[in-house]
């Protein structure tokens, strides 16, 4: 028996959570990220509230906030989440971190699910502060069930911290993760149908928004907002949020390679 | 002496060439490490120590050649069990106590509590597991570094210049670690660009420009050289290279 065969023969546990609660014992030190989670999209939201709180609306038309409001919803936790984790996991990287944690038997899926895991829990705890303030003090009535507003939020959020996992693959520095920001998610801001909506777009611009996981989320959301259950387009939407959620959780779990060139 | 032990070598590396890109940076390696042994891996900045390491580590692509470690090729998802790296950067989570890193690195090999006990008492941070990596002098960061990688209880570690830039207390303390290790039959590669730390190994591997000058005790090769100090026997094993090979 080789040595090697003699390691694996001892008892030994199996802990798949170990990296979800080192994350969160790297958070515990990190009060800053939790408050750019939890409070500064509580803040965003309010700050836009207020810019619209005096805006003049048409007669018989709803005040704009109502709909921009819970886009918001599908547009901060996925913004938000990509800085986030594109950082963190760049710090990974960079540290040397990455590189032993890979020559142990973790697994790059378990890796990357965990902070899916994590960061999940916190884009909960994220989308019922935003939900709370938009259905409670700033008063909007939405149509459909508030669940699926959370659900959504979700969704979205966790393709913000896949795509940010992934995207630290391209990145260098710290500097570079947070300029990809820009790159990155501005399109899917300016597409996702916030400012205008893709049918109104030329019809290029409207064949690459609605390939946008954004755009997804933003549709869902207007779907909420008039009516009381979802259309069978929202729901193809969702499936395909979690679906690009997977395959960006994927494509970061193969970007990290344990042996280099 | 190591070298009596017989049988199977923890390492053996035969006609290794690696590239780092395109640049060729070990050019055709061979060497043999008997279990329970501690081989020093000596050389200048720059002349492929590191990239040897991670090579034997299996994080580096390898060119031709072989390496096998227990027995196994580089890199073979059993030696992930049964091998440690520390890598010339702190490489542990800085943001995170003592405790959190070692109990972390214990678990991705299936180690629980028990084991990070014993691992921060051989390093002496027992009295600073709760405090934060980013909190603690060099020294101490370096020795909890240590704890993750011999937390696992590894038959081989691989230690990237884990004293450098330490005071010689600290140093002391480490070496007597490393000593015991290799004692209870762990196999241990150390890398150093300081020359004096070749006697406290019992072979040196004396390394420049990606390749091998000698391997033997630093003893044999001072007398070889006729000198008296690790820097000059390795100063004089240059001189006596092969033009070419310079």
């Amino acid at each position: 028996m080789t040595a090697a065969a003699r390691h694996m023969a001892l008892p030994r546990r199996r802990y798949p959570l170990t990296t979800v609660r080192r994350i969160l014992a790297q958070l515990r030190g990190d009060p800053r990220t939790i408050g750019l989670i939890l409070v500064v999209p509580a803040l965003l939201l309010t700050l836009l509230y207020y810019v619209f709180v005096d805006a003049p609306t048409l007669p018989g038309q709803p005040k704009v906030f109502d709909s921009v409001g819970p886009i918001m919803l599908a547009v901060l936790p996925m913004m938000l989440m990509f800085i986030v984790t594109s950082v963190a996991m760049l710090r990974e990287r960079t540290s040397g971190t990455l590189e032993r944690i890979l020559t142990t038997p973790l697994s790059r899926w378990n890796l990357v699910a965990s902070y899916g895991l994590v960061f999940g829990v916190l884009a909960i705890a994220q989308a019922s502060i935003l939900a709370t303030l938009i259905l409670g003090p700033m008063g909007v009535d939405i149509t459909g069930p508030w669940p699926l507003l959370l659900a959504v939020a979700l969704l979205d959020a966790l393709f913000g911290v896949a795509f940010g996992l992934l995207a630290s693959a391209f990145a260098r520095t710290e500097f570079q993760a947070v300029q990809f920001m820009p790159l990155f998610i501005g399109p899917q801001i300016f597409l996702c149908g916030l400012l205008v909506r893709p049918d109104d777009m030329p019809r290029a611009l409207e064949v690459v928004a609605n390939w946008l996981p954004m755009t997804w989320a933003v549709d869902v959301v207007r779907d909420l907002l008039t009516n009381d259950s979802l259309d069978d387009g929202s729901w193809l939407r969702l499936a395909g949020l979690a679906a690009a959620v997977v395959a960006a959780l994927f494509l970061a779990s193969r970007s990290m390679r344990r042996r280099t060139r | 002496m190591m070298n009596s032990t017989g049988g199977e070598p923890a390492v053996e590396v035969r006609d290794l060439v690696v590239h780092r890109g395109r640049l060729e940076v070990l050019h055709g390696l061979s060497c043999t490490l008997a279990p329970g042994s501690i081989t020093g891996l000596l050389g200048p900045s720059g002349c492929g120590k590191t990239t040897l390491m991670r090579t034997i580590v299996g994080a580096q692509h390898i060119s031709s050649g072989s390496v096998h470690v227990l027995g196994l090729p580089a890199g073979h998802k059993d030696l992930r069990w049964a091998m440690a790296y520390t890598s010339q950067t702190l490489s542990i989570y800085a943001d995170a106590t003592v405790r959190a890193n070692v109990t972390h690195f214990a678990q991705l090999v299936g180690r629980g509590r028990d084991a990070v006990d014993a691992a921060l008492e051989r390093v002496e941070l027992q009295d600073h597991a709760h405090r934060r990596v980013d909190r603690l002098s060099g020294g101490q960061a370096s020795r909890a570094s240590l704890a993750c990688a011999l937390v696992g209880s590894p038959d081989v570690l691989i230690l990237d210049e884990p004293t450098v830039g330490l005071d010689p207390l600290t140093r002391e303390g480490l070496w007597e670690t490393f000593r015991s290790l290799a004692a209870e039959g762990t196999t241990l590669v150390i890398s150093s660009h300081v020359m004096d730390e070749a006697a406290r190994c019992d072979e040196v591997l004396f390394m420049r420009d990606g390749r091998f000058l000698a391997q033997a005790p630093v003893a044999d090769v001072q007398a070889r050289t006729g000198t008296d100090t690790p820097e000059e026997a390795f100063l004089a094993l240059i001189r006596s290279t092969p033009e070419e090979e310079r």
